[in-house]
């Protein structure tokens, strides 16, 4: 079972960590391809891709958006760099409410390498946030998420005894 | 959450909170261990305090710093959440790979085929 870690740099950076048991052409595809990101991105459970589109080069635009239970949100942004297989840099902007981007949006860079060893990929993404204040609102937003699970088993445990 | 992290941004106060974790402290002897003057390890003890991080306790004739756990535990917590939502990512993204995996060699097995 491959690790996933998470450090917290200076106060604006988020960098996450995991090794995959595949060739980097594969893992990068599978982090890039809008038909591919479609079937991970949204963590089974606890939301649903509504759409997902990517236009993976040099100033393309991405879209994720996403489904959960209180209603909609989206990930949106604009590739800065596209190197296959071994790295991807893009903005990213996080819609609430899936209603689209606006002009002051703020939006973090997300830096992903891929270095491939030993038939293994190993994976770093490296989020620079502009103020310490939005690295810990996109923190927040998995603490909601998840949060958002728990009230939700809540709420089934409690339906289950009140029929029982 | 904001005002745990800045308290522990800063390296000197994060050597504290480390030294604290072994037990209960001076100023002095936080200075003495740390190689820090009085006034600094003062100055960066009071934002500690103020944080919620460290709480003081008069004992004797001193008075001794020690560390709250709850700050500590619900950042942890907190953090936790995060790495948790990517790691059930991870998980379905390991799943999409070995279904790659398995159509390129799949290919591979084809093209061998037909090259015969």
């Amino acid at each position: 079972m491959n690790q996933t870690t998470m450090e917290l740099k200076g106060d604006r950076e988020i960098v996450i960590e995991r090794t995959f048991n595949g060739p980097a052409h594969i893992v990068f595809d599978a982090w890039t391809r809008p038909e591919l990101v479609a079937r991970w991105w949204a963590p089974e459970g606890r939301a649903t891709m509504v759409s997902c589109e990517a236009d993976v080069r040099v100033g393309g635009r991405y879209r994720y958006h996403l489904r959960h239970a209180h209603g909609d949100f989206a990930f949106a942004g604009e590739y800065l760099e596209v190197t296959p297989p071994s790295r991807v840099v893009y903005t990213e902007i996080y819609e609430p409410t899936a209603s689209g981007t606006k002009p002051g949006d703020v939006a973090i860079t997300v830096t992903v390498t891929f270095s491939e060893r030993g038939g293994q990929t190993h994976v770093v993404s490296h989020s620079q946030c502009p103020t310490p204040q939005v690295r810990d609102a996109i923190i927040a937003s998995g603490m909601e998420a998840g949060m958002r699970e728990t009230m939700d088993q809540l709420e089934m445990l409690v339906e289950s005894l009140a029929s029982a | 959450m904001l005002e745990t992290f800045a308290a522990l941004a800063e390296p000197n106060r994060l050597r504290i909170v480390e030294l604290l974790r072994a037990g209960p402290a001076s100023v002095n002897d936080i200075g003495g261990r740390l190689q820090l003057n009085q006034p600094q390890v003062s100055k960066h003890l009071r934002v500690l305090k103020e944080s919620g991080l460290v709480d003081v306790e008069p004992r004797a004739q001193q008075r001794l710093y020690e560390l709250r756990a709850q700050p500590l535990r619900a950042m942890h917590e907190w953090l936790e959440r995060y790495r948790q939502l990517w790691d059930a990512r991870f998980e379905a993204l390991d799943h999409v790979i070995e279904d790659l995996k398995r159509s390129e060699s799949g290919r591979g097995k084809r093209k061998a085929r037909a090259r015969r």
